[in-house]
């Protein structure tokens, strides 16, 4: 099948782009607003026609262990979940994490703490980007703006899952899971064969046969060795931020202010720069793309020669902590604006914050 | 051009699917669509809306403070909707259920009938369509033949036979401004 152009949903889009990927299995438990990742799946039924296996767990920390078997297997699997679930899966990423093994984990957030509600949220950000399960580790997080970069980011995240041999996480919200846009799907990629996977993956647990046993685990009691795994999975992430640091930026020369923001907030941010335009004001946006690594060199060279930085995040305060480190200048006004609870600000309630912290601060 | 749209209501009138009918009549004619509803407990019996954004060029945001378009199918969504229009935009509301009229002067306001004409025809399930037979004549972003062309697309083909009743309900919503 060739690309062709459809209107979907963000949490179809991405169900979808793992079948054109060539996943070769699912493994969920269904809590809004993701649900229609799996109802997705189970509508294609893809087991029919690629082969793709998709199962609904009994639990979260069921499908997460399920993806931790798959990806020792070598096999192309993710898992999809939204905020508490991904909370009950976090064991699971930091044992994937540590036994140095390629998976997806897709976080459709919701507002936290707790159970919380069902509307959208970014209060995930320090979960996924800060490690969020134990131990040293990181996840290679992307954060998708468009239902179309729901469909990129799965296919991006398991190639660079794959290359460095660690979870990738593409943390996105209720607000593009849920909306639909026109979105241009990849052709279908046939699933690996086993040599295609043996050559690919030689580490991977396939049966062995004429050669020594591979061996995926997260646990080496002696801690000498333990040492040298720390030592490797550090070099990996250096690695990975060496490479992989993604943004977009938006009108940024000569700009005045500066926005940083990500995710469904980063084309709220948008249009509140075109309408500050109209009126005068010049704002540039930097979208980090890659949350970690995070784009610290983009946001500092951005924010050089600017009057002050805001941060909008639907939290408290999380990627502002990012941008004042790799700003590091205590000189510079960083502030934050952000909404909680599910309550996702409107364009012209931005440029509000952003006169009311930066252009007429009232102390 | 952009046109910023928002379709509000109780929920089961069809405000999510009547959204949907018209962000894909967009994607026929190739236009950039956003469909953003409010996916929250108000689907279930409360007030329902959804904002559709139909554009030549990239869309930015996809919530927005302001409309174009507004179409108001209850109380509720008229009283929050009403002050959201941008000057000079539309207001469509349907007479039933309505108890304050709106009064703003600085916006083209459209009362119709939808409710009534779908009782005439025996037919209530079409409502949604009649409604966006009004629209499209007061403000054609898309063209009928573009509906029609989405719904064969969207529907599955054993229901191909209610395309004409459908047709027959935009046509009949157009008849509903003067």
């Amino acid at each position: 099948m060739s690309e062709e152009v459809k209107l979907l949903k963000g949490n179809e889009a991405i169900a979808l782009a793992a079948i054109r990927y060539g996943c070769d299995g699912y493994f969920g438990y269904p809590i809004t607003p993701q649900s229609e990742v799996l109802e997705t799946l189970m509508e294609q039924q893809p087991w029919d026609t690629t082969g793709m296996v998709v199962l609904q767990a009994e639990s979260e920390v069921a499908a997460i262990n399920m993806v931790y078997a798959g990806a020792a297997c070598g096999k192309v699997v993710f898992t999809s979940s939204s905020s508490p679930g991904v909370s009950l899966m976090q064991e699971g990423i930091s044992y994937i994490a540590a036994a140095e093994l390629p998976a997806l984990i897709v976080n459709v957030q919701r507002g936290g703490p707790g159970l919380g509600t069902i509307q959208p949220s970014q209060a995930d950000y320090f979960q996924a980007t800060k490690g969020g399960g134990h131990g040293d580790y990181h996840l290679i997080v992307l954060a998708p703006s468009s239902v179309q970069e729901m469909v990129d980011f799965v296919g991006l995240a398991w190639d660079l899952a794959f290359k460095y041999r660690t979870p990738a996480m593409i943390l996105a919200d209720g607000v593009i899971g849920q909306m639909m846009e026109k979105v241009t799907l990849p052709p279908q990629r046939r699933r690996r064969t086993m040599e295609e996977l043996i050559k690919q993956c030689p580490w991977a647990v396939t049966g062995k046969k004429g050669r020594d046993k591979n061996i995926c685990t997260s646990l080496e009691l002696e801690s000498d060795k333990m040492e040298i795994i720390n030592n490797r999975l550090q070099s990996t992430y250096r690695d990975i931020a060496r490479h992989e640091k993604r943004y977009e930026a938006y009108n940024v020369e000569g700009a005045d202010y500066l926005i940083v923001a990500f995710g469904s907030i980063a084309r709220i941010c948008r249009k509140s720069i075109d309408i500050a335009r109209e009126r005068g004001l010049r704002i540039g946006l930097i979208r980090p793309i890659t949350l970690w690594p995070f784009p610290s060199e983009a946001v500092a060279q951005a924010a050089r020669g600017t009057k002050g930085v805001l941060t909008v995040e639907i939290n408290a305060g999380q990627m502002i902590e990012d941008v004042r480190q790799a700003i590091n200048d205590r000189a510079m006004p960083i502030e934050h604006y952000g909404r909680l609870g599910g309550m996702v600000p409107d364009p012209e309630e931005v440029l509000d914050a952003l006169n009311r912290l930066l252009i007429n601060p009232t102390k | 051009m952009t046109t910023e749209i928002i379709i509000a209501g109780f929920g089961g009138q069809g405000v999510l699917s009547m959204g949907k009918i018209l962000a894909y009549s967009g994607l026929m004619e190739d236009k950039e669509i956003t469909w953003m509803p409010a996916y929250g407990p108000e689907q279930r019996g409360g007030t329902a809306n959804v904002t559709v954004i139909i554009s030549d060029d990239k869309i930015s945001s996809p919530i927005l403070n302001s409309y174009d378009v507004a179409i108001v199918l209850n109380q509720q969504s008229l009283d929050k909707f009403e002050p959201k229009v941008k000057p000079g935009g539309i207001l469509i509301y349907d007479a039933y259920g309505i108890n304050t009229p709106p009064t703003r002067t600085d916006i083209r306001l459209h009362r119709i009938e939808a409710m009534e004409a779908t009782f005439e025809m025996g037919n209530n399930k079409a409502f949604n369509m009649v409604v966006l037979g009004a629209m499209l004549k007061v403000c054609p972003v898309v063209t009928i033949e573009s509906v029609l062309k989405g719904l064969k697309k969207t529907l599955p083909e054993r229901h191909h036979d209610l395309i004409p009743m459908n047709e027959a309900a935009l046509r009949r919503g157009m008849q509903l401004i003067d």
